[in-house]
């Protein structure tokens, strides 16, 4: 993990296939989030932000994983997630994550928004290869 | 999970009791807008205080169930977005645009009452 920043043991990995998995994948980031102690509403961010990743992955990609996991930096606890598939890719990323664009007829609101709602937000994808998101939020 | 949905007086009162997977959302957006014409509902009530993640596509289906209400006479209400719920929705970017919200069950009731009194009034 770059930047310093050290994963902890505990992971959850939830796979993402069908609509009911993102509510199973929000519900373990919820609980996971509260573990580290975050508050009721950091957690509801961090359920909502891997809602619309997981989102994501059922409509483009059909098939992917969400993995919550603790995190910590110093004295710094955070929550990452990452959103990983072997879905399209995004071909433009950069308008894909200025908010405003989608190509599946969903809100388009997604990735911009996750990066609002977290507080680090990284993007690695390939058309053909697939996607793999990075979001961390720390806590306060 | 199937929503329950009460009929009181010209009003449809959907109350979510536990988070809804798109499926059942989709259901819950089915059944309202085919029971305003069953019952010759003028309201429907949608309270989602139980919902702790309202992601873009609740929202968009809310919208929708509201707009597709109208267009068979009847007007929506959400009530019940938890504070913690509307930052986040906030926070998206996500708006209920053209969808009245009310803070509770009691505060829709009172908007739908206002509302269908000032339909009666116009015609």
């Amino acid at each position: 993990m770059e930047g310093g920043a050290r994963a902890l043991a505990e992971e959850t990995v939830v796979p993402i296939r069908v609509d009911s998995d993102i509510v199973a994948a929000r519900q373990q980031g919820r609980a996971l989030a509260s573990r580290v102690g975050f508050s009721s509403g950091e957690a509801t961010l961090i359920a909502t932000a891997i809602s619309e990743l997981s989102r994501n992955i059922v409509l483009y990609a059909k098939r992917g994983e969400i993995v919550v996991a603790a995190v910590e930096n110093g004295s710094r606890r955070g929550v990452v997630v990452v959103a990983r598939d072997e879905g399209p890719g995004i071909s433009d990323v950069r308008r894909a994550t200025a908010g405003g664009y989608s190509t599946s007829g969903g809100l388009g609101l997604g990735l911009a928004g996750v990066r609002r709602l977290m507080d680090e937000f990284e993007i690695v994808t390939d058309v053909g290869i697939g996607t793999t998101v990075t979001a961390k939020k720390w806590k306060q | 999970m199937p929503v329950p949905i009460l009929k009181q007086r010209d009003y449809l009162i959907a109350s979510i009791q536990a988070a809804l997977n798109d499926e059942d959302l989709k259901k819950l957006r089915e059944a309202l807008v085919a029971q305003v014409g069953e019952f010759r509902s003028r309201g429907v009530i949608v309270d989602i205080t139980a919902l702790d993640v309202v992601d873009s596509f609740a929202v968009r289906t809310l919208r929708d169930l509201a707009h597709m209400s109208r267009l068979r006479g009847a007007e929506t209400v959400i009530v019940g977005i938890q504070p913690e719920v509307a930052f986040a929705m906030v926070q998206l970017g996500l708006t209920l645009e053209g969808v009245a919200a009310a803070l509770d069950l009691e505060e829709g009731l009172t908007y739908l009452d206002r509302k269908t009194k000032e339909r009666a009034r116009t015609k």
